[in-house]
């Protein structure tokens, strides 16, 4: 069945979906909720590079990712500066691969959501002595949760099912950044169709799930009057 | 203790330029068609429209001045709010809504307790209920009672019954007179509906293509003719009466004004003011009729004299408005061109105002 470097594998591959999904979260809360109530032509241009990698294929991503992280891209360069070492080939080059490449996957649903709310909740809870950042707490991710939830789960599974841009920037070291898409890609150059089997099955069911939980969760979804 | 304001706004093709003061207690009605910009001026004294220029002072604070480049945050001004359609916050209870505001206002700041707002608002069977579970008429009274429980100190209403369906809207007023008579905290109220106005007004500010077209009292308000057409003649008299008597043989109620007295057919509304109490009554225009002399032998109770001050054309062009005052009481009369020819009607002329039906509004 499986190996033990399926299962390295599908251990990392949790771990940085994981992670990212965290890291993602935390990032495009503030960032959609401006994106979502600015009308300045800044959100615009941001609004369309948080989009960008929707449309990019993963290798274009992947080879400025790498031009960045090697040892004459800025990345590198401050990285190194730091003496923390080049960032392509390790773990933490990947988390920030996968937060840059699902980042619409976070953005876009937290967005849509705190549009759908409007004003008006946030003129009540100023008339109800609530600051702008009280209100944020205590009314906008409340009324978003639907919208977080999609988030998390649109960036779980979207880190879970990268490929092309791990390979281009993780390359393929065991335990390190060989994730489960690779593994799958080493079985069938192998030949190895029967451990390809497994993973590509465990992939199409986890998938499955995933999207399952999240259809029967929106179904459940509040309406904001 | 009033309320000052003056606001610029504008909107490209809406102009917003009012300054108008206030008083600092009881309901102060804005009133105006839609597009007015009434709302626009409830708006501006929430803080709620940023770009609205100018100043604004509530019971000696001052909540914006732009000369001095102040502007208080709606959240620091202290005020409660109810919107044109309930605004519940749809991830809480009906409970939670309410101690939304409640939780937020300091214990010393709590003028109204929990269970009065409750009270008030008939709302202690829905505390569990979920927003969205509420009927229309239940929503904006949970709104209510939320903006109380902020224990604000100016509370505003934008057109909080316009939602609600004709019977929802009865349901809803009596509620709204209630506050008026426990709260000792001014109200600004917005609406396009005479009948709000007439029963809920202690003030009247007229709003039209954003200005402020008059202010003061309802009854010299509604009885001015030189206002918008139509406007007096739609909302006629409203008058400020005392209980004198009620007749229990004829079930006929005695109520004295300042020109006069009226007799009024007991309704339950009626049958339940002890003497003395106040009571405000609605003439509309076309009840009104005009003989030069007392007629003793007409089926009409309610006779007594008055002098014509001026006069305006009506909506019909067979009829005219006639502004009379009955000792200090204005009074607004619809009658035909010609009888106000035959009669030869003029400004100073006394005349005997025969009025056939008396509402208690």
């Amino acid at each position: 069945m499986l190996t033990s470097h399926d299962w390295a594998a599908i251990v990392l591959t949790l771990k940085l979906a994981g992670l990212t999904t965290v890291i993602l979260l935390i990032l495009s809360l503030p960032l959609a909720w401006w994106l979502a109530r600015s009308r300045s032509l800044a959100a615009s241009v941001v609004g369309a590079l948080a989009t960008l990698p929707l449309v990019l294929p993963p290798t274009v991503l992947g080879f400025y990712l790498l031009v960045a992280m090697g040892e004459h891209g800025p990345l590198g360069w401050l990285t190194l500066k730091l003496g923390w070492g080049l960032l392509s080939f390790s773990f933490t080059g990947l988390v920030i691969a996968s937060v840059i490449y699902s980042l619409p996957f976070a953005v876009h649903p937290l967005q849509q959501a705190f549009k759908a709310i409007g004003e008006r909740p946030f003129e009540v809870a100023a008339t109800l002595r609530a600051s702008k950042l009280d209100a944020f707490f205590s009314v906008a991710l409340p009324l978003a949760r639907p919208g977080i939830i999609t988030a998390a789960v649109m960036s779980f599974a979207h880190t879970v099912g990268e490929f092309g841009v791990v390979l281009m920037i993780g390359g393929n070291i065991p335990g390190r950044t060989r994730v489960v898409s690779v593994q799958i890609f080493d079985h069938v150059e192998a030949l190895e169709y029967a451990q390809a089997h497994w993973l590509s099955g465990g992939m199409l069911l986890f998938s499955f799930i995933v999207l399952l939980t999240l259809y029967l969760l929106q179904r459940r979804n509040f309406r904001v009057i | 203790m009033s309320i000052h304001a003056r606001f610029l706004l504008d909107h490209g093709d809406f102009c917003l330029d009012a300054d108008f003061t206030l008083p600092g207690r009881g309901v102060s009605v804005l009133f105006g068609s839609s597009g007015s910009g009434k709302t626009s001026i409830l708006r501006a004294i929430a803080g709620l429209e940023p770009a609205a220029r100018g100043a604004l002072e509530v019971n000696g604070v001052c909540w914006q001045d732009d000369e001095k480049a102040f502007f208080l945050p709606t959240h620091q001004r202290g005020l409660g709010m109810v919107f044109q359609e309930a605004s519940l916050f749809a991830h809480l209870d009906v409970r939670r809504n309410l101690e939304y505001g409640f939780s937020r206002t300091p214990p010393q700041e709590r003028r109204i307790g929990w269970d009065q707002a409750v009270e008030w608002m008939g709302i202690g069977h829905l505390l569990e209920r979920r927003a969205q579970m509420l009927s229309g008429g239940e929503r904006q009274r949970v709104a209510i009672a939320r903006a109380l429980l902020a224990s604000p100190s100016l509370l505003l209403l934008d057109e909080p019954l316009t939602a609600l369906d004709f019977r929802r809207k009865q349901e809803i007023l009596p509620y709204l007179e209630n506050l008026q008579r426990e709260l000792d905290i001014p109200l600004i109220y917005v609406s396009h509906a005479l009948e709000e106005v007439v029963r809920l007004a202690d003030y009247l500010l007229l709003v039209e293509a954003g200005k402020v077209a008059a202010g003061g009292a309802p009854a010299e308000i509604l009885s001015r003719l030189d206002l918008p057409a139509g406007f007096a003649e739609e909302a006629g008299t409203v008058i400020e009466a005392r209980m004198e008597e009620i007749d229990t043989r004829d079930r006929l109620a005695r109520l004295a004004f300042a020109g006069g007295e009226l007799w009024a057919p007991l309704t339950p509304a009626l049958e339940s003011l002890p003497t003395g109490a106040p009571a405000r009554i609605r003439i509309h225009a076309r009840d009104v009729s005009i003989a030069l002399s007392e007629h003793v032998d007409s089926s009409i109770l309610n006779r007594f004299p008055a002098i014509i001050e001026s006069s305006a054309p009506a909506e019909h062009p067979a009829h005219m408005l006639l502004r009379l005052s009955a000792a200090g009481t204005p009074i607004v009369a619809r009658i035909t061109r010609r009888s106000h020819e035959a009669l030869g009607l003029r400004p100073g002329l006394q005349v005997w105002l025969q009025i056939k039906a008396v509402a208690l509004v």
